[in-house]
């Protein structure tokens, strides 16, 4: 499954006991020749804006038809605004994307949530909240955090738009297995500590190229005990450990959280389906090319100081110091992420001023987290020198939490509460940091530039980031008192 | 986009874990065509704030002109699936990335595009980090990078991906001619989703 490289070793298809990713592979293998990657029959398509204008342009030159439009669901969110949905789109390039988008739909026969749209959402937080996303499927998307959806137990994964254009073309990819890489988690989380401090801590544990060429099972008590929203949490940024995917067996949770959701099968349909995903979970005596094991009791919360995820620490810990670093390019690079952040070696991260906190993106903007979020600013305000944007996942999170009056405690806190999409996590809707600017971020990437050209980004949880915005600087959220998710 | 040997001088980018955010930052995005990506490549690290040129970035210098062979630290392409990275370095002129190791979606793309990804053993690999501007021969029907000194080392491709590469052809092709065994699995699937419906 890693793209066309020949890393992949592992051999499928035998009769010993499986790993859950060897069972969905072997289920999904449409035809296999020698010398050639195995051609993959892929359950589900997510689609957006952003990567497929090029796909849907290359099956016009080659006349060629959507193979199976009942497998794919479109969606804007990346470049699309979210301010009000009653006034137009500002930027012209964007605005004729997003026209295109619409346009592709239609010509090729696809469902389309459009901005207008109750179900338009950020890709990856619609399939699952639609029920579309289900365990022992294959899903792909031209976006890299499509492992978001492995937490239901699918192997899901990023696409280029070559890929787009394959998938649409004939519903399959070529593809070569990956490694089962199991990253275990046993413990049970400390208050204050949450999802997004777990998988930050893996990455700070394994690097930003540790899982290339894996996918990650997450096992172990602690990430049974997470919630379905939490493990998406999770599995949404196996991307930044390298893996491009992850995923956590089904359990009971994953179809209490299914059941009765528009897409989800129902009547004896249901039942034949929970038959068939209880055969998914990895067999006893299934072997993992690699292993990580984790205590969650000794987790912090967490926090970044570098660009990029794997450059992050304890909340209570101090920027590393460059000259420690054994290896010469590590220390150059060291170097060069502290004087893109301008921090200085040596000096702790809590305390340190920022501008701008964002609560969002396919990461953390789904109910849970703006329930966290709001648990947090409840009855206080948004430091005056700090602007905080919460931007739910979807429409359905942002008329979830509106029922709830969460909008009403981030508006009284001084908080912007927006329209859906992905906003500040990737900059290009209009939504971005300004040169200089420092944001606590709950979304995934750190890079340089990724918030805005010469934004400086910590990430971390939804809880970290709601203490910061209150504190104006970068916040221990166990040091905030009442309740705390 | 065929490849068979590329022979030419090397720009070196001696940093590792470079995101394809920086490659192309995701503003240049918005486009729904491949084109003027080239203009984009690099962007934040090739120029000012005030638009003027960095002269210190190694694509800048006048030495990497025409390079076609870019040198890069491990894990090169990390972060985001955009199919934009490959399609604005191939634009610029960049024919094969050396590194010890490529994100997979990254990888995977550019073979796709007509760019070649090489994996160089690490001792060789420092070496070549170190010397921007000496020549070099990709040979990929034998799998060889000829260093200056006549010496060469071996470099892994999958044989589909050399095959695609060698003859121009693309994978699509290849898929659609597989509509028997497609159909036929398509015949005995279970429990799909309908999104039409």
């Amino acid at each position: 499954m890693s793209g066309n490289n020949n890393g992949a070793t592992k051999q499928n298809g035998t009769s010993g006991p499986r790993t859950i990713v060897d069972k969905i592979w072997d289920n999904h293998v449409v035809a296999q020749q020698p010398d050639t990657p195995a051609l993959i029959f892929i359950d589900l398509h997510l689609c957006h804006e952003v990567t497929s204008p090029q796909a849907f342009s290359m099956l016009r030159e080659r006349g060629i038809k959507v193979r199976r439009p009942d497998l794919t669901i479109a969606t804007m969110d990346h470049s699309t605004p979210t301010t009000s949905r009653d006034l137009p789109i500002v930027d012209p390039i964007a605005a004729t994307q997003i026209a295109q988008m619409e346009a592709n739909c239609q010509e090729f026969g696809l469902r389309l949530y459009n901005r207008m749209s109750d179900h338009q959402g950020i890709v990856h937080v619609i399939g699952p909240e639609q029920g579309l996303t289900q365990p022992g499927m294959t899903i792909v998307c031209g976006d890299s955090h499509t492992a978001t959806h492995g937490a239901f137990g699918a192997l899901a994964f990023g696409i280029g738009t070559s890929q787009v254009g394959h998938v649409l073309a004939s519903q399959c990819l070529l593809q070569t297995p990956s490694q089962a890489y199991e990253i275990r988690v046993d413990g049970q989380l400390q208050p204050g500590v949450s999802a997004k401090d777990i998988i930050l801590a893996v990455i700070a544990k394994i690097g930003i190229g540790g899982g290339t060429g894996c996918v990650f099972e997450y096992t172990g008590s602690a990430i049974r005990a997470l919630s379905m929203e939490e493990r998406m949490t999770i599995c949404n940024m196996s991307i930044e450990g390298g893996a491009r995917a992850g995923l956590v067996a089904p359990d009971d949770m994953t179809y209490q959280y299914l059941a009765g959701r528009e897409f989800a099968p129902k009547g004896k349909d249901w039942d034949e389906a929970v038959a068939r995903w209880k055969q998914l979970p990895t067999d006893a005596g299934a072997t993992y090319a690699k292993q990580l094991v984790l205590d969650a009791s000794t987790l912090e919360p967490m926090v970044t100081f570098g660009t990029n995820p794997g450059m992050g620490m304890p909340i209570s810990g101090s920027v590393p110091t460059p000259s420690a670093a054994t290896d010469p390019i590590e220390r150059s690079d060291l170097e060069k992420a502290l004087k893109y952040m301008a921090l200085e070696p040596g000096k702790p991260l809590a305390g340190h001023p920022i501008d701008v906190v964002f609560i969002g993106s396919c990461t953390n903007s789904r109910i849970s987290d703006l329930r966290a979020a709001a648990a947090v600013m409840k009855g206080r305000k948004v430091n005056p020198k700090v602007r905080m944007l919460v931007v739910p996942g979807s429409q359905q999170v942002r008329k979830q939490a509106i029922a709830e009056g969460l909008d009403e405690i981030f508006r009284a806190a001084g908080a912007e509460f927006r329209e859906a999409g992905c906003s500040m996590c990737l900059a290009m809707n209009g939504d971005q940091l300004e040169p200089g600017q420092y944001s606590v971020s709950t979304s995934n990437r750190n890079f340089e530039g990724r918030q805005g050209k010469g934004g400086r980004t910590f990430l971390a949880s939804p809880l970290t980031a709601a203490a910061s915005a209150i504190a104006g600087a970068v916040a221990d959220p166990r040091n905030i008192a009442g309740k705390l998710a | 986009m065929k490849i068979d040997v590329i022979e030419s001088k090397t720009v070196v980018i001696p940093v590792e874990n470079i995101d394809t955010d920086q490659i192309i930052p995701a503003r240049y995005l918005k486009t729904t065509s491949k084109e003027g990506l080239g203009d984009g490549l690099f962007f934040d690290w090739r120029y000012n704030p005030d638009g003027s040129p960095k002269p210190e970035f190694p694509l800048n210098q006048p030495a990497a002109k025409g390079a076609q062979i870019l040198v890069v630290g491990d894990n090169f392409g990390c972060g985001s699936s955009r199919e934009h990275a490959p399609w604005a370095l191939t634009q610029f002129g960049i024919r094969a990335v050396i590194s010890t190791s490529f994100a997979d979606i990254f990888r995977g793309n550019s073979l796709k595009n007509g760019l070649l990804p090489v994996i160089v053993p690490a001792d060789v690999h420092a070496e070549l980090l170190k010397w921007s501007g000496i020549v070099l021969k990709i040979d990929l029907a034998a799998q060889k990078v000829f260093l200056p000194g006549g010496r060469s080392v071996d470099f892994p491709i999958d044989a589909f991906s050399k095959n695609c590469l060698l003859n121009g052809v693309d994978e699509l092709g290849y898929m659609l001619n597989q509509e028997a065994a497609i159909a036929a699995y398509e015949a005995k699937r279970q429990g799909s989703v309908n999104t039409l419906a």
